[in-house]
C-alpha cells in the first residue's frame, strides 16, 4: 500500500484487526492535533484549489439553504452536511465521472461535489420544476443521472443493495466503472446494510462502501447504537478489506478512496472505508441537540475541514490568504445568484403528478396496439470480468 | 394447438426472454441447483450459467434491492421470492425503491424489473398461506399481474419482462400443474392491464383472477346446469392497473356482479374493487355487489379447517344465487 494513507489502517479478513487505531490522539473526542499526510503527487496545486473551492461551495450552499428554510422556502426535512465536506469532496475527487454514486439523504455535498448544477439543486429544495428531480424529491432526493449521481435515499440503509446491484450490472456488461455508496454509522444497525455487504462480497462486486461515522444516528450516540466503535470491523465478517481515515482531512479521504477504488476497479471485489467525521449542525433543522454537549461540538469545530485545508494550502504556498478569502467571496456571490435563480423557477404543474408515476402508463381505454411496451435497446454483447 | 402446464409456461417465458435479451438475469433462493422451490427455474442455470441465474442468500430485501440496482445499471432482472409470505421482508424495497424512483427522481430513470412470487396454500400453516396482492395493488408505481392460465402466464411474463416499470408477477402454487392451450405463436405477448372475458353470459358477471378464475368457471357450469343462469366470467389478469372498461361494460349487460378473491375480506383487493365498481356502476346495478373472500382469520394447519376457509366454487355459486 506504498503511498497510501499513513493514517489509514487496513483490515483484512482473517487478520486479527479487531481493534482499530484512531487516526490521531484524541480524535474521537475531537481534540488533539493531527498531521496530514504529504500531498500526493496527483493532487496538483490546481486540483487542491479546486477541492478547496468545492468544500466552500458546499458550505455556502447549505448556509443559504438553512436561511431559505428559516424563510419557509424549503419545506420538510433539511439535513445539513456542514462539517463533513471533506468526505464527499475527497472521495469523489478519487473517482471517475462515470463511476456511479449513491448516498443517504444528507446528500447536498455529493450532488455538488459531483458537479450538479447548484441552481438546480437549490431549486429542488425549493420544490420547483427546475429542480434536479423536477421538484418531486426535495432535499433528501437530489439526483442527476447525467452526473452518475443516483440519488439521495431517505430510508436508512436502503440504497446499499441497490448500489451493489448497479455495480454487478457494470461487471456483467464488462464496464470497469465502480459504484460508491455513502451512508452513516446508524445505517450499519439495519439488516439491509448486512444483506448488501454480504452479496457484494459473495459476488465480488466492484463497489466501495463509504461509512461516514459522525458518532450519531440522529439522537442515538454511537455507544447506544453499535457494539463496535469502529465501523471497519463490520467489514471483517464479510471478508472485505477496509480502511479507516480522518474524515476531517480532504487529502486523507482522497488517498484512502484512491486505494479502495483501485481495488474495486481491478476486479478484486468490494472495499469498505470508514471516515471519522462530525456534523457541526443538528441532525436536521428540527433538532434541538439535547443529546450532545456544546463542548464536544466546539472541539470538533476546531477541526473544520475547510479551515484546516486552507491553512495547509497557505503553508504549502499553494494559495495565499487573500486568494482563499477571494474564493469565499466569489462563491458567496455565486450563491446569491443561485438562490435568486432557483427562486425564479416555476413550480411543477399538476399534470406532473400523473405523468411520473409510470414510465409506461397503461390506459385500458386505448387499443393495446399503441401500448406494446417498448423493447429496451439491446446493448453490445456482454463481456465478463 | 399445443398444451402446456402453467409451470412450463412460466419457465419458457423466462428461457426465451433470456435467449432474446442478454440483459435478463434471474436471481433468487434455491433457484439454481434446486431448480426453484416450485421447480420453475429447473435447468436454467445449466443453460445460462451462474452469472445470469444467480443463487442468492436468504435475504429478500437484499434480493429486491439488488435487482432494483441491477435494473438501474441496465440489466433486466427477474427476482424470485420463494413465496409472497417472504415478500414482506422486501416490502420496503418494493414500495420505497422500485415503485418510487421514477416519480421521486423526476422521471430520470425507471426500474424495469420483475418480482416473481407465489401465492397459495396447502396445510402450510399461518405464516406460509397468505395472499397479499391487495398490498401490492395498493401502491402507485407498481404493476401487479396474476395470471390464471398457462397462456397468460407466459404472455404476461413476457410483457412484464419488457415493461419499463416494476412488475409484481404473482403466480399460484395450486396452478403450477394445471394444463391449458398455448397460442400458435410462441412469442405471443399478453398486454398488461387487459382483462379477458373467459366465459360469456348475460345474467351475472363474476370477476376473478388467478386460482379463483377456475373456481368461477366451475361455478358458472353448475349455475347453468342447476339454475339455467348464464354467468359471464371475467379474468382480471392485471390488478394494477385494473381494466375497468371491460368490467363495467359487462355489468352494463348483466346488471349484477360478484367479486372473487382469496385475500382477507377486510382491506383486501376485493374490497377496493367493489368500492370502485359501486362508484362506476351504481346506476347499472340491479342488486348489491356480492363478494367471495377469505374470512378474517389466519390460515390453520388442520385440513378440515383450512378447507372450510379457502374460497371455493360452492361459495361462488352461493354468492351468485344470493343476488339473482
Ligand atoms: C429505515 C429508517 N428508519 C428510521 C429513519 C429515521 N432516520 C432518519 S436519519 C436517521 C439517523 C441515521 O443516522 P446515520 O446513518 O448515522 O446518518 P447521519 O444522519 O448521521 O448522517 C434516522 C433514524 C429512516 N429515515 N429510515
Ligand atoms: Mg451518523
Amino acid at each position: 500500500m506504498g503511498g497510501g494513507p499513513r493514517k489509514g489502517r487496513r483490515y483484512n479478513a482473517g487478520v486479527a484487526a479487531t481493534r482499530a487505531v484512531r487516526p490521531g490522539a484524541g480524535t474521537r473526542r475531537g481534540g488533539g492535533r493531527r498531521r496530514s499526510p504529504a500531498l500526493p503527487a496527483d493532487l496538483t496545486a490546481e486540483r487542491c484549489r479546486q477541492l478547496y473551492r468545492q468544500m466552500v461551495l458546499i458550505r455556502r450552499f447549505e448556509e443559504h439553504a438553512a436561511e431559505a428554510y428559516a424563510q419557509a422556502k424549503v419545506g420538510g426535512f433539511l439535513h445539513l452536511y456542514i462539517g463533513e465536506e471533506a468526505v464527499a469532496v475527497g472521495a469523489l475527487a478519487a473517482a471517475r465521472p462515470t463511476d456511479d454514486v449513491l448516498s443517504h439523504y444528507r446528500d447536498h455535498g455529493y450532488a455538488l461535489a459531483r458537479g450538479c448544477d447548484p441552481t438546480a439543486c437549490m431549486a429542488e429544495l425549493f420544490g420547483r420544476a427546475t429542480g434536479v428531480s423536477r421538484g418531486m424529491g426535495g432535499s433528501m432526493h437530489l439526483a442527476d443521472r447525467s452526473r452518475h449521481f443516483w440519488g439521495g435515499h431517505a430510508i436508512v440503509g436502503s440504497h446499499i443493495p441497490i448500489g451493489t446491484g448497479m455495480a454487478y450490472a457494470a461487471k456483467l456488461q464488462g464496464r470497469d466503472d465502480v459504484v460508491l455508496e455513502f451512508f452513516g454509522d446508524g445505517a450499519t444497525g439495519n439488516g439491509i446494510f448486512h444483506e448488501g455487504l454480504n452479496m457484494a462480497a459473495l459476488w465480488k462486486v466492484p463497489v466501495v462502501f463509504v461509512c461516514e461515522n459522525n458518532l450519531y444516528g440522529m439522537g442515538a450516540t454511537l455507544a447506544e447504537e453499535s457494539p463496535v466503535r469502529d465501523m471497519v470491523i463490520r467489514a471483517e465478517g464479510y471478508t472485505m478489506p477496509a480502511l479507516q481515515c480522518d474524515g476531517m482531512d480532504v487529502v486523507a479521504v482522497y488517498e484512502t478512496l484512491r486505494v479502495a477504488i483501485a481495488h474495486a476497479r481491478e476486479g478484486r471485489g468490494p472495499y469498505f472505508v470508514e471516515c471519522l467525521t462530525y456534523r457541526f449542525r443538528g441532525h436536521s433543522m428540527a433538532d434541538p441537540e439535547l443529546y450532545r454537549d456544546k463542548d464536544e461540538v466546539r472541539r470538533w469545530r476546531a477541526l473544520d475541514p475547510i479551515t484546516r485545508f486552507g491553512a495547509r494550502l497557505v503553508a504549502e504556498r499553494i494559495s495565499t490568504e487573500q486568494e482563499l478569502t477571494a474564493v469565499g467571496d466569489e462563491v458567496e456571490e455565486e450563491m446569491l445568484r443561485v438562490v435568486a435563480a432557483a427562486d425564479a423557477g416555476a413550480v411543477p404543474d399538476l399534470a406532473t403528478l400523473s405523468q411520473l408515476v409510470y414510465a409506461h402508463p397503461i390506459d385500458p381505454t386505448t387499443p393495446p396496439a399503441d401500448q406494446e411496451p417498448q423493447l429496451a435497446p439491446r446493448p453490445a454483447a456482454s463481456g465478463r470480468r | 394447438m399445443e398444451e402446456s402446464t402453467y409451470r412450463e409456461a412460466v419457465r419458457s417465458a423466462l428461457r426465451e426472454e433470456m435467449l432474446r435479451d442478454p440483459n435478463v438475469i434471474l436471481l433468487g433462493e434455491s433457484i439454481t441447483g434446486y431448480g426453484g422451490s416450485y421447480a420453475v427455474t429447473k435447468g436454467l442455470v445449466q443453460e445460462f450459467g451462474p452469472h445470469r441465474v444467480m443463487e442468492t442468500p436468504i435475504a429478500e430485501a437484499g434480493i429486491v434491492g439488488f435487482a432494483v440496482g441491477a435494473a438501474m445499471g441496465g440489466l433486466r432482472p427477474v427476482a424470485e421470492l420463494m413465496t409472497v409470505n417472504f415478500a414482506l421482508l422486501a416490502l420496503d424495497q418494493i414500495v420505497n425503491s422500485a415503485a418510487k424512483f421514477h416519480f421521486m427522481f423526476g422521471g430520470q430513470w425507471s426500474v424495469p424489473m420483475v418480482v416473481r412470487t407465489v401465492s397459495g396454500f396447502g396445510q402450510l400453516g399461518a405464516t406460509h398461506s397468505q395472499t397479499f396482492e391487495g398490498w401490492f395493488a395498493h401502491v402507485p408505481g407498481l404493476k401487479v399481474v396474476m395470471p390464471a392460465t398457462p397462456a397468460d402466464a407466459k404472455g404476461l411474463l413476457l410483457a412484464a419482462m419488457r415493461d419499463p416499470d416494476p412488475v409484481m408477477f404473482i403466480e399460484h402454487s395450486l396452478l403450477y400443474s394445471t394444463r391449458g392451450p398455448m397460442p400458435d405463436d410462441p412469442e405471443t405477448v399478453v398486454p398488461i392491464g387487459r382483462a379477458r372475458i373467459a366465459r360469456a353470459g348475460s345474467d351475472v358477471t363474476v370477476v376473478a383472477y388467478s386460482r379463483m378464475l377456475l373456481q368461477a368457471l366451475q361455478a358458472a357450469e353448475v349455475l347453468e346446469r342447476e339454475d339455467g343462469c348464464q354467468v359471464e366470467v371475467i379474468d382480471l389478469r392485471t390488478l394494477r392497473p385494473v381494466d375497468y372498461p371491460t368490467v363495467t361494460q359487462s355489468i352494463q349487460r348483466t346488471h349484477r356482479v360478484v367479486v372473487c378473491g382469496e385475500d382477507w375480506r377486510t382491506g383486501g383487493f376485493g374490497a377496493s374493487l367493489l368500492a370502485e365498481l359501486q362508484d362506476r356502476c351504481f346506476d347499472d346495478l340491479d342488486a348489491p355487489i356480492a363478494r367471495v373472500a377469505m374470512a378474517d382469520v389466519p390460515l390453520p394447519y388442520a385440513r378440515n379447517l383450512e378447507r372450510a376457509l379457502i374460497p371455493s366454487s360452492e361459495q361462488v355459486v352461493q354468492a351468485v344465487r344470493g343476488i339473482l
